[in-house]
């Protein structure tokens, strides 16, 4: 169960870049009582940490990210952990596509901050905002707890994130609040998307919220099922390819 | 240098809904037609099909089937007198690109306005009094009556075997339709498309308060179907993946399922795609549109299409933005009022509510985002408006959520947004709540309308149009009274927990609202105060047709696309039977 709060370590095993120095070095510095607290936890039911490989998160921004999607969907009776549930792959994926890197978005200048009604007005690509993001809170987790973000005992992640969330830490350049909403906003699209993106493995966050996936025909349920539910297993765009 | 193309009969600019309607006219009167189209094609068979149709990340999310930003964007501000700055990338409306334009990822629901709405100027006026319209309300009657237009409605309706019960047969109130309808030539094709539970429950309270419930309209077959064009559609399959994504049942009605296909076969029509027009060609001396040029996005190239017939058949702001840069009609100044290029920009004015009930369980995913029940007597003018201090309204909208999992869960407000709390609030009440939405009239006002951006430009180097736009105080009142109403609803449904949600002060363009925009080349009866006749052809280029809601002088309390679509069937049949009689302008000013 160490490995629950040794996002970094765990990050590198499973993606196949083990470093025994850096996992060594990253363990010693588990803190005894946050361990006591995860180990509440059930075996996850569909833990699925299946080493699938980087596309462009670095080691930093993947522990980071690590350490943000295991607390924002934190391994429970519902669920297995974020980077169980494959959202730090979904996460790299998604920055490493066109999406992240800025297509269908209108780039040219001048930039202006604008009104917050005039809605995202930074030059960034959504790949550059979390690369500018993690560093920031990263820098700012540093100079806040003396470590960064990921390294941070569970609770103290909690109120990292929450300080965030409430736009109370003071990043450089970006909103800190902002940050913390587009990685809320990716985490539940890693969590709930289909499989076939790299998160919702095996169908979790269907099954937790007894969603049936495809192929989704119901002209002759949806009367007969009007006041109690339907349930099926779900299934993904991945069983129908 | 343009390479120039021959000379055809007519050039379509844009191949959504109207694009496809006004190039299937005009090919059955034998002209030569080529329609034009910035984006990709798109068929049902080839791009509305399992298991990639179900993505909700790439659809939903990603907005795989709207407009790229990155050629072509708008600027936006509140005010006239702040900086617009440009939408980077869409959030409070998603205009479409591709063959079915908007007409693809639209909800479907399906309406026509009451007869008041086409003439709600001199409707208010003997109603209220001469002096009940404020100076800043720039509403106008339409050109056309709603009688006019109804055989054009029913021809519509029979094209998109759209699915609901009549109010009003013939001027007869038919018991659990809409008896605030115009009076209809003939019921809609289809019966009405089931309701869920919650839709139930609303229409049950709603009747309870002494309103008139009826099933929502909308422009999905609930039962297969073959429309006058000869093509199948299926039944409707509930499967909740409906808003801004393609239909796989081939229920709900696109150009590409109902008129595509003739087109496709029709040797007298030339579909180019990926191909961007930047120019509409204008002879000013003679009044006369002569042609459009275009870029072929493929290749680069430049090619000038010359045509008899030019009939911009795009969304709202290119429309405009076309006529702006062609320097056809007087473009409107805020400042005095005058001129009619980009005036009475309007928009929707939709708030709503959601309510959770502990002891329900229903699977909230399915159904689609028109099945629903309204209730339609607080639009327009269907009630008495004396004292409350402004003019409008909307129908009230209860649906099941058809809730996909990223986009459609709900949990009560101050609920914690991640965490175990949130997990298990999420699947809680998932399946136990419901939505409800006004559809609310935006009533046109001085401070809201297009111009040309002077600062951004897209990547052909073209001024990007710009919106100046607000929710104004008339609109803002109609729509907490419109909340009001609907809250005694909800109340009377008795839910465990129920929220309203009230329209911020600023309009705002994050998060998503609505894809209603109208206004900027409206119709009228006076050169002066329009840019198109009751026909939609320009005052100012008798063979210049505009197509689609940039010619509704106001938006009223009702989805757009029903009206839109009828008028451009309207427009066609005065372009065959009378305009290529006797070629000229069909009004004379």
């Amino acid at each position: 169960m160490a490995d629950n709060i040794i996002p970094r370590r765990r990050f590198l095993v499973g993606a196949g870049l083990a470093s025994t120095a850096v996992a060594a070095g990253l363990a010693s510095e588990v803190p005894a009582p946050a361990q006591a607290e995860t180990v509440a936890a059930p075996p996850p039911p569909h833990a699925a940490a299946e080493p699938e490989p980087l596309l462009m998160l670095t080691a930093t921004e993947a522990a980071f990210i690590t350490a943000v999607v295991d607390t924002l969907i934190p391994a429970d009776e519902l669920s297995p952990s974020g980077s169980d549930c494959g959202i730090v792959t979904f996460i790299d994926r998604q920055l490493a596509s066109d999406w992240g890197g800025g297509a269908k978005m209108y780039r040219s200048g001048p930039f202006h901050k604008g009104k917050p009604e005039q809605g995202y007005q930074l030059a960034l690509t959504p790949r550059q905002f979390f690369q500018t993001g993690i560093a920031e809170a990263n820098a700012w987790s540093q100079k806040t707890y003396g470590k960064e973000l990921d390294r941070l005992s569970p609770p103290d992640r909690v109120a990292a994130l929450k300080a965030m969330e409430e736009g109370k830490a003071e990043f450089v350049s970006l909103s800190s609040r902002a940050f913390f909403n587009s990685l809320l906003s990716i985490t539940m699209e890693g969590f709930f998307s289909d499989p076939a993106h790299g998160g919702n493995r095996n169908c979790v966050s269907w099954k937790m919220l007894g969603f049936p996936g495809l192929p989704a025909t119901y002209a002759q349920k949806f009367e007969a099922y009007r006041d109690k539910r339907y349930v099926a297993p779900p299934r993904s765009m991945v069983d129908f390819s | 240098m343009a390479t120039r193309l021959k000379d055809v009969d007519a050039v379509m600019v844009g191949m959504g809904w109207t694009g496809a309607i006004l190039a299937r006219e005009l090919t059955k009167a034998g002209l030569n037609v080529v329609g034009l189209e910035r984006g990709p094609d798109r068929t049902p068979g080839e791009n509305f099909i399992l298991p990639a149709i179900r993505d909700e990340l790439r659809y939903v999310q990603r907005l795989e089937l709207m407009q790229d930003n990155s050629v072509d964007t708008i600027t936006f501000r509140n005010a006239a007198s702040e900086m617009a700055l440009p939408i980077r990338r869409f959030g409070a409306f998603l205009p479409g690109e591709g063959v079915g334009g908007s007409g693809i990822h639209w909800g479907a629901l399906h309406w026509r306005f009451t007869p008041a709405d086409f003439r709600i100027r001199s409707h208010i006026s003997e109603r209220y009094g001469t002096k009940a319209i404020s100076e800043d309300m720039t509403i106008q009657d339409w050109p056309l009556s709603y009688a006019e237009l109804e055989p054009y409605y029913d021809k519509f309706d029979k094209i998109c075997g759209a699915s609901g019960k009549a109010g009003n047969l013939k001027g007869k109130i038919v018991v659990g339709g809409n008896p605030f309808e115009g009076p209809r030539s003939d019921d809609y094709p289809n019966k009405p498309i089931k309701s869920a539970a919650p839709s139930l429950m609303f229409a049950e309270a709603a009747k309870s308060l002494g309103y008139h419930p009826f099933p929502a309209p909308v422009a999905i077959a609930s039962a297969p179907y073959k429309n006058p064009e000869g093509i199948a559609l299926g039944e409707c399959q509930y499967c909740g993946y409906c808003n801004r994504i393609g239909c796989e049942a081939n229920s709900k009605a696109s150009a590409n399922n109902t008129i595509m296909p003739m087109l496709r076969s029709e040797p007298k029509f030339s579909l180019r795609t990926r191909a961007f027009v930047t120019k509409l060609n204008y002879d000013k001396a003679s009044k006369k549109a002569t042609g459009v040029v275009y870029t072929d996005m493929r290749t680069g190239e430049e090619y000038e299409q010359p045509a008899n017939l030019v009939v911009l058949t795009s969304y709202v702001f290119s429309n405009t933005q076309a006529l702006l840069l062609a320097g056809i009609g007087e473009p409107y100044d805020r400042a005095t009022g005058k001129g009619v290029v980009g005036k009475n920009y309007c928009y929707q004015f939709e708030a709503g509510a959601a309510a959770f009930f502990e002891d329900k369980e229903w699977n909230t995913y399915m159904g689609s985002a028109g099945v629903g029940m309204c209730i339609d007597d607080f639009n327009g003018e269907n009630f008495d408006h004396s004292g409350l201090g402004f003019f409008g309204g909307g129908y009230f909208f209860c649906g099941q959520a058809a809730a996909p999992p990223i986009a459609g869960r709900n949990v009560p407000h101050g609920t914690p947004r991640w965490g175990s709390e949130w997990k298990r609030a999420t699947v809680k009440w998932y399946p136990r709540f419901a939505r409800f939405n006004t559809q609310g009239s935006v009533y046109a006002n001085r401070e809201n309308f297009m111009d040309l951006d002077p600062t951004y430009k897209d990547v052909f180097g073209r001024p990007l149009i710009r919106m100046t736009y607000n929710g104004t105080e008339n609109d803002h009142k109609m729509s907490r009274y419109l909340l009001g109403k609907l809250e005694e609803i909800i109340k009377a449904m008795n839910p465990t927990h129920y929220e309203m949600y009230p329209r911020p002060r600023n309009f705002t363009i994050v998060p998503y609202q609505s894809t209603h925009n109208t206004g900027g080349t409206m119709m009228g009866a006076d050169p002066k105060t329009s840019v198109v006749n009751r026909y939609l052809q320009a005052w100012d280029a008798d063979n210049l047709f505009i197509m689609g809601a940039s010619v509704f002088p106001q938006q009223h309390g009702y989805n757009p696309t029903g009206t839109l679509c009828a008028l451009a069937y309207w427009s066609a049949n005065a372009i065959t039977e009378k305009y290529l009689k006797n070629p000229g302008p069909l009004v004379h000013a």
